[in-house]
């Protein structure tokens, strides 16, 4: 058991579908995570990307890092595209047209995902399309500077939601998008990190595999919106789940399951103190994030043991 | 074939039928839902085998029109008015993406005061989107240029989505006799849609790419010439139709406009209360026709200025206003298209049938007269006609 981790990543594809060359920051969580997505959906996919980071470092014209069929439209519409690529695929099947149907798999930031997309992306779920959108969850704008989004989290500096004598940041909680995802009645929701890549990978699986719409919520993070070096972009995705911050879990046909449990989470202050996000926080406001981390733990453990 | 009695909004939703389409992705909206609600009708009855794909707004009714289109299936959608605005960028993308998406289009009046009838305010917002763009008089016109619409769209030197404008309720609601084609004329008249490069998993595309300053240029560049090269498909398309119909369609079309040294210019179905305009008028002596502006995008510059050479005056009627600017789109364009000639007629623009608004015949008569007026004294002013205070 102990070879384990030797062992398995010579069991994972070695065919690249992202390919090197893109335009991502140095330890750009973000691209991690595409890649390993990508890896595990392999060559029978259709790729609709929201506007974003992942859109623009990959897609300067004349070249691409896409290896897979790929459309970018705008920003708040990829799963809207992604209904009507899954649509014709099926009609086109059913009249003979063509002969396969490849997994349709919609693609955006926090941004296009919990904010200008959200009404897109909820009409595609209510519809049912068979269809995975996968959320790589910065927490703020990024492509444009940092600014705040509803992915932003409580006391976050960002652009727009700047630490002041008046201000600590962000004043709100992150936007439960899970539990969104949860309330349409899909098949399978899940949250990911890059830093846990055997995880990510067997999620992404598990939604191809799955009939009807799947969400997959991927934590990344981002060593120039975040403000943390970037060597250490896998430490600080451990850290927030280690912390609790960012619980892996899954939600299959409405069954929550915490795929990594902790017997003691860590103080949260592990989390916040490499990001210069939360440089400026005070004790008290660290204590509130920790309250705040606590409470949303144990009501998603009640959801798991329900 | 028989003559029948049908509504316009039925007769363009009989053309979708016949054309086959694989996916229909739209959001209701009046006076555009007949349409789609025909469709929906036929898709539940197996009258046409496609996709319906209800979805939670025009913005993603035409998003899903990029998709669809993009894998390779003939797609068709409808709106107006507010939905057509909320399509606004996405239009955009259709157009440089080169996916032949039709559409129609139920022409309404833009909020507020909220109306739902109709005029030409959508329209001209979405002028610039690069789609081609048609208007139809009456329900019949609706039923044949919808069918042209995928043949053009879809023809491999043209690839470009295109618009089929019927005023709403003057066309989009009113029953009219008319002669549709069974699906064997249809079969020989459109082929299939095949999309040279669409999202395929044997032969990956990326759609979609970004241009730096030294490429988008010349990316808007060659979308400008494929969409002016587009004429001779549009023309040849228009003439096979007629061959099968005996019903043919040009892009400046006439009206009694022989010898005529005053020409009324309309767009749209009021063409027809024009028509009855220039009968009277021809009743009593004066030489009056009527010219009408079929195509809309790409804009017919050489037969716009065949038709107005040798007349003296020209009339123009717009169902939009350009708030602040010159008054009203086509007479504007009219204008910039025939500045350059030597010889060129003297131009009056009138504002009316806004908001649903009924225009009569003795108001096109009024228009005539007093264009005359107006034009040899060379007015800028902007006349509505119909206006109360």
């Amino acid at each position: 058991m102990e070879n384990f981790a030797i062992y398995v990543p010579r069991l994972l594809p070695q065919k690249e579908y992202f390919a090197p060359g893109h335009r991502a920051c140095i330890g750009c969580g973000e691209a991690l995570a595409l890649r390993l997505v990508t890896k595990a959906l392999g060559r029978e996919v259709i790729i609709s990307n929201a506007t974003g980071c992942m859109e623009i470092v990959s897609s300067p014209f004349p070249t691409t890092s896409w290896r897979v069929p790929w459309i970018h439209t705008l920003f708040e519409n990829a799963s809207a595209v992604a209904s009507g690529i899954e649509a014709a695929l099926k009609i086109m099947k059913e009249k003979g047209m063509r002969t396969k149907m490849p997994k349709v798999v919609a693609m955006g930031g926090d941004g296009a995902t919990l904010d200008i997309g959200l009404q897109s992306l909820s009409g595609a779920w209510e519809r049912g399309h068979d269809f995975i959108y996968v959320c790589f969850d910065n927490e703020a704008y990024m492509n444009t500077g940092i600014q705040r989004s509803s992915g932003t989290p409580f006391g976050a500096a960002t652009t727009t939601s700047p630490a002041g004598k008046l201000s600590i940041g962000q004043t709100t909680w992150k936007k439960n998008m899970p539990a969104i995802a949860v309330a349409h009645d899909i098949p399978y929701v899940a949250t990911a990190c890059p830093s846990y890549p055997f995880d990510l990978m067997e999620k992404v699986n598990k939604a191809v595999a799955t009939k009807g719409p799947s969400y997959l919520h991927v934590l990344s993070p981002c060593p120039t919106g975040w403000r943390h070096p970037p060597d250490v972009s896998v430490k600080i995705g451990r850290l927030a789940v280690e912390t609790g911050v960012f619980p892996l879990y899954e939600v299959e046909n409405g069954k929550y399951k915490l795929n990594v449990d902790f017997p003691k989470l860590r103080p949260v202050r592990d989390y916040l103190s490499p990001q210069g996000r939360f440089r400026h926080l005070p004790k008290d406001e660290v204590e509130r994030i920790q309250q705040g981390v606590i409470r949303e733990y144990q009501k998603l453990k009640k959801k798991v043991e329900a | 074939m028989a003559m029948v009695g049908m509504e316009g909004s039925l007769a363009m939703a009989e053309a979708v039928r016949l054309a086959n389409a694989d996916v229909v992705a739209a959001y209701p909206i009046t006076p555009q839902t007949h349409i789609v609600e025909r469709l929906a009708e036929m898709v539940a009855n197996g009258e046409l085998n496609a996709a319906y794909v209800p979805v939670e707004s025009e913005h993603s009714a035409m998003s899903a029109c990029l998709g669809s289109s993009a894998t390779g299936a003939r797609t068709f959608t409808a709106t107006a008015g507010q939905g057509l605005e909320l399509m606004h960028e996405v239009l955009y993308v259709a157009s440089s993406l080169r996916l032949p998406i039709v559409m129609g289009v139920a022409n309404r009046a833009l909020s507020s005061p909220l109306s739902v009838w109709g005029d030409h305010s959508d329209v001209m917002a979405v002028r610039d989107t690069g789609w081609i763009q048609i208007f139809v008089e009456n329900g019949q016109q609706a039923f044949d240029l919808t069918l042209c619409a995928f043949r053009i769209g879809e023809d491999p030197k043209v690839l470009f989505p295109v618009m089929i404008h019927m005023d709403g309720f003057h066309v989009s609601h009113v029953v009219e006799p008319l002669y549709l084609l069974n699906e064997e004329q249809v079969k020989g008249f459109l082929p299939p849609y095949k999309h040279p490069f669409p999202l395929d998993t044997d032969n990956p595309v990326t759609m979609g790419a970004f241009a730096v300053p030294i490429l988008y240029t010349e990316a808007r560049k060659s979308q400008e010439t494929a969409l002016r090269g587009t004429r001779g498909i549009i023309n040849k398309v228009w003439s096979d139709f007629g061959k099968l119909s005996g019903r043919h369609y040009q892009a400046v079309e006439h009206y009694r406009s022989d010898n005529a040294d005053t020409l009324l210019l309309t767009m749209g179905s009021y063409s027809e209360i024009a028509m009855e305009a220039v009968d009277q008028l021809r009743e009593r002596g004066e030489k009056v026709g009527l010219i009408r502006l079929r195509l809309w995008r790409p804009f017919p510059f050489e037969e716009l200025r065949q038709a107005t050479k040798a007349c003296r005056t020209l009339v123009v009627l717009d169902r939009c206003i350009s708030p602040g600017g010159p008054p009203g789109p086509v007479c504007s364009e009219t204008k910039a298209a025939l500045y350059s000639q030597k010889k060129r007629p003297n131009i009056a623009g009138f504002i009316g049938g806004l908001g649903g608004r009924d225009l009569s015949v003795p108001e096109f008569v009024q228009m005539v007269e007093r264009g005359r007026v107006i034009a040899a004294e060379g007015g800028e002013e902007i006349e509505m006609i119909g206006v109360r205070g």
